[in-house]
């Protein structure tokens, strides 16, 4: 194998497995480590940054960086936990201080750029975020009477509270961003005939699937499409529903179904889906939490028909499936052929999923549309095939969640500037990349080495029976500070990394003696696959990267597996010559601004 | 921060071996002797063997003098008897538990100082009986506990880190051994543990004195130009003359080797030493050829590692003293005080 190039952005990059699969790439080691400090402010201006929403997102979030987290893969015993890092992030939120003052200055005079955003989501909201500070005009236009989108519609309020929602929302409104509530746009060509300089469309996914089997139109009026439903509870449009509900579907959206209607009188709630319980799109926390409510999940049940009776529902009839799986590996729900399942209800919500809908686009505009109905979106850009126009959140390549639609945001913004600014939009700006040494002393660093073995903690609940009267009711209580801090020390510090030069290097073997992970090896060079297999411990998971020296004196090379490297830095104490060092790399995705245009093409390391 | 604990967290992959044990469980206490010390390595490798040899930590005592050599026992087998003497008088010690209980495996570890200066007299005579034990000397040529002064093993005309040269003769700890009788002679390196682990093996499996000078450079004060024991001086002059390539209670050969090119040396318990041979000529059973073969290699400046010497058919000094099987803690009484008629014979025998 060639050296690793570690001035590569993405190479340490990569090794921080939280922040590299974290859509908008939060720095979330550098945020974790501020809480563990009592530096909550500081933790939330990182996120803030990054994440536009972190007291929306630290209750909220789907979390992809949870599942990556390095702890979940070095845990001793079966359960292995990563860092509750999604809930750390809510800890910065909540024992902040203010921190108005540190938000951007909005300029006075602007650049005398026009941009609309279609739809107040979060979307749109970090376009405007990333716009308003360079001197742009921003004008959201929002159909609904408030902004925030599915943040404020979809979203339960025990699980988040609106008065989060007015804080991180009004952060961005009170940039000086003009929202035009109450304004749906009916028509593309209509508003492109304003002169704006660009156009935003976040306009989310709105349309909630229907379920067309019979009994469907004769027992309507119990029978509720499960987001629009939700969007009625949150407004106080609807606050009650019958004792016995049926919710149907497996994802996020059941889940605040299942668990809303069990606040507004539902004592019976059962949410049926028609797969495995282990193939539900839900998070498995969320089914944990629907389930910690006394809520249980059926499945492989496949809706059949509604059941009336004098115009008022009775009950759903299921078939009984079974996941059988064919030569290819697909997988086939097949009848069992036992006898099917009536439930007995009062009320249906069907939450089976999102559709876009774009029929206020003109198709003759030049914004092209796929065979699905959804608009042809360079995903790297955000940009349609009109140069002018760009889409990003649910509206770009469907229903995902918040933060894909905040990246979306940050990525839109960069290529409405430099659209703004006559650039390339293909020419996307590097992170910025700061890496420096964490040394002390000789055994000191400067972030706290030592690998605590305490299993993931528990957010506190509020008590089930309080929980269940008041739909306004925050369930999750939070961590406290001092929870907090213990949850934080699990945190192993990924981006601290660590630095190899072969120069230095006398071939001792103390890094290697003192690895707890064994992940040094110092071994002939060869091909990766074949290296890969005759390391002191195999390396066996393809998706990290080996650092390889380039050879050394005895005309081997130093081999590190990334996987399951600790960060403790006991390679570098135990190093006579210091040719380990433990450097932290601050990685920070460019955003909107001069230093995404194309002056600063070439990657900032080192 | 002062030294942190070697987190408990593993590779997820780390084997167990037969008895039960991960190569882990084998550590002992966090080293605080200098980073890039070789003793640290060679604490690596007697970790490595023993849980490759499947021993049990229990049935291990481990003994040492004073210096740094002796302070690692602390930092590996932390599950194991320990003992740490007086300064060089380690050997005795270790021949008095060795009599008095057989069942253990004695390792005695030291120094170049503990073994070569002040315990040379003990270092001596525990080999001459022929102590089943294995007896490792963590040679750095430097007295680094006291910041830097020759040891009694430094070569002549090698140079201080300060520039001063010495004059005075080295003590050949492997020529001593092997004049001594020692039945299992070897040298190695710290820095090369593909070579010291199969070695440390072989010495636990041999029923005799084993005894192995492994070369450990001091980085604190003995890995400079001018020294003949740092990494850089040995990996240049390192003449390896065989490789063991696995132990194993009479496993067929699997691998291809060129006739002769293999030496095959039992052992009294039944495990097999596979000897790839790296000179041709040498032949690791002929003490007198053995002992030449060294003076000439190490005129011209060669260091010659590897099993030296290896007699297949050693006794140790159980069998010497004719004593009793069984260790002297699971005698009982009546074994122990067989009465005034046994007595009385005895006495009868002597007059």
């Amino acid at each position: 194998m060639k050296p690793t190039d570690i001035r590569h952005p993405d190479y340490f990059h990569k090794v921080v497995d939280c922040q590299w699969a974290c859509p908008a790439h939060t720095p979330v080691p550098e945020y974790i480590r501020l809480i563990a400090a009592g530096r909550y402010s500081d933790a939330y201006m990182i996120n803030w940054e990054s994440n536009v929403f972190p007291g929306v997102l630290g209750r909220t979030c789907d979390r992809p960086c949870e599942p990556a987290c390095r702890r979940g893969r070095v845990e001793d015993g079966e359960k292995k936990e990563p860092v509750a890092i999604c809930r750390l992030k809510r800890v910065a939120a909540d024992y902040k201080d203010d921190i108005r003052a540190r938000l951007p200055k909005i300029p006075k005079e602007k650049n005398g750029k026009r941009v609309a955003c279609i739809g107040a989501g979060p979307a749109s909201l970090t376009v405007a975020r990333d716009l308003m500070p360079l001197g742009y005009q921003v004008v959201i236009y929002e159909a609904e009477p408030w902004a925030g989108g599915m943040i404020r519609s979809q979203i339960p309020k025990f699980r988040l509270p609106e008065s989060v929602i007015d804080e991180e929302v009004g952060y961005i409104l009170h940039m000086g961003v003009q929202l035009r509530t109450g304004q749906r746009i009916d028509s593309m060509k209509a508003l492109l005939a304003e002169g704006f300089d660009a156009v935003f469309v976040g306009s989310g996914a709105p349309r909630g699937r229907d379920l067309d089997i019979p009994g469907r139109k004769e027992a309507a009026a119990n029978i509720h499409i499960g987001i629009d439903w939700l969007s009625s509870v949150s407004f106080g449009h609807i606050t009650q529903i019958g004792k016995r509900v049926i919710v149907l579907g497996g994802g996020n959206t059941a889940m605040d179904c299942c668990r809303s209607s069990r606040r507004l009188g539902g004592e019976e709630v059962k949410v049926v889906v028609r797969s495995g319980f282990e193939e539900m799109k839900a998070s498995p926390w969320e089914k944990e939490d629907a389930m910690h409510e006394g809520i249980p999940i059926l499945n492989y049940l496949v809706p059949k028909e509604f059941k009336h009776a004098n115009g008022k529902l009775t009950g759903m009839v299921f078939e009984k499936v079974a996941a059988k799986y064919d030569e290819r590996g697909k997988r086939n729900l097949v009848p069992t052929g036992e006898p099917d399942v009536l439930i007995e209800c009062d009320d249906v919500l069907v939450a089976v999923g999102q559709e876009n809908a774009f029929p206020w686009i003109e198709r003759n505009i030049g914004i092209e549309f796929d065979k699905w109905g959804m608009p042809k979106v360079d995903a790297a850009t955000m940009q349609s095939t009109r140069p002018d126009v760009f889409f990003g959140g649910d509206a770009a390549f469907g229903p995902k969640n918040i933060i894909w639609a905040v990246a979306h945001g940050h990525d839109a913004a960069v290529s409405i500037d430099k659209f703004c600014h006559y650039e390339d939009l293909r020419a996307r700006p590097a992170p910025g990349v700061r890496i420096f040494s964490q040394k002390m002393g000789i055994h000191e660093w400067s972030y706290d080495n030592d690998i605590r073995l305490d299993q993931r903690y528990k957010v506190p609940l509020k008590d089930v029976k309080i929980a269940l009267k008041d739909i306004k009711q925050e369930v999750e209580l939070g961590f406290d500070p001092a929870l907090a801090f213990k949850e934080a020390q699990r945190c192993l510090n990924c981006d601290v990394q660590t630095v190899f030069a072969e120069k230095l290097c006398i071939e001792c073997d103390a890094c290697v003696d003192i690895c707890p992970m064994d992940c040094i090896t110092f071994t002939a060079n060869g091909e990766e696959t074949e290296l890969r297999g005759r390391l002191n411990a195999p390396a066996k998971n393809l998706t990290q990267d080996l650092y390889v020296s380039d050879t050394l004196k005895t005309n081997r090379v130093m081999v590190k597996d990334e996987d399951v490297c600790l960060h403790c830095g006991l390679c570098a104490e135990r190093c006579p010559t210091g040719a380990w060092d433990m450097q932290k790399s601050l990685i920070k995705v460019t955003h909107a601004g001069p230093a995404c245009r194309s002056k600063s093409k070439e990657p900032m390391t080192l | 921060m002062t030294y942190l604990a070697k987190p408990k967290l593993h590779h997820p992959s780390l084997p167990k071996n037969k008895v039960g044990y991960t190569r882990r469980d084998y550590e002992g206490a966090i080293s605080t002797l200098c980073a890039g010390c070789g003793h640290d390595s060679i604490s690596a490798a007697i970790v490595q063997a023993c849980f490759e040899l499947d021993i049990e930590p229990h049935r291990v005592a481990k003994l040492s003098g004073i210096g740094c050599s002796s302070k690692t026992p602390t930092y590996f087998l932390g599950n194991s008897h320990g003992f740490n003497s007086v300064h060089g008088r380690m050997p005795s010690v270790l021949t008095g538990a060795n009599l008095a209980n057989r069942d253990l495996l004695y390792l005695g570890v030291s120094g170049d100082g503990d073994s070569a200066s002040i315990g040379i007299g003990q270092f001596v005579h525990c080999i001459r009986r022929g102590v089943n034990m294995v007896y490792i000397v963590e040679n750095n040529g430097v007295y680094g506990l006291t910041k830097g002064q020759f040891s009694a093993t430094a070569d002549r005309g090698s140079k201080s880190k300060r520039g001063a040269v010495n004059a005075d003769s080295a003590v050949d700890m492997v020529a001593l051994a092997l004049q001594l009788g020692a039945t299992y002679v070897a040298r190695s390196f710290s820095g090369d543990k593909a070579q010291l682990v199969p070695l440390i093996k072989g010495a636990i499996e041999h029923r005799g004195a084993a005894f192995l000078d492994v070369i450990s450079p001091c980085v604190a004060f003995n890995n400079h130009e001018g020294s003949t024991k740092s990494y850089d001086y040995i990996r240049e002059h390192n003449e390896a003359v065989n490789r063991i390539d696995f132990i194993s209670p009479r496993a067929p050969i699997t691998t291809d080797y060129e006739p002769g090119s293999v030496q095959e040396v039992l052992q009294p318990d039944g495990s097999v030493l596979r000897l790839r041979k790296l000179a041709a000529d040498y032949d690791p059973h002929n003490r007198i050829a053995v002992m030449n073969y060294l003076q000439e290699h190490q005129a011209r400046g060669e260091v010659v590692t590897g099993l030296l010497y290896v007699d297949p058919e050693a006794h140790d000094l159980h069998a010497h003293l004719n004593t009793v099987a069984a260790p002297l803690n699971q005698l009982d009484e009546a074994a122990l005080c067989p009465g005034s008629k046994v007595l009385e014979q005895i006495n009868a025998s002597l007059r």
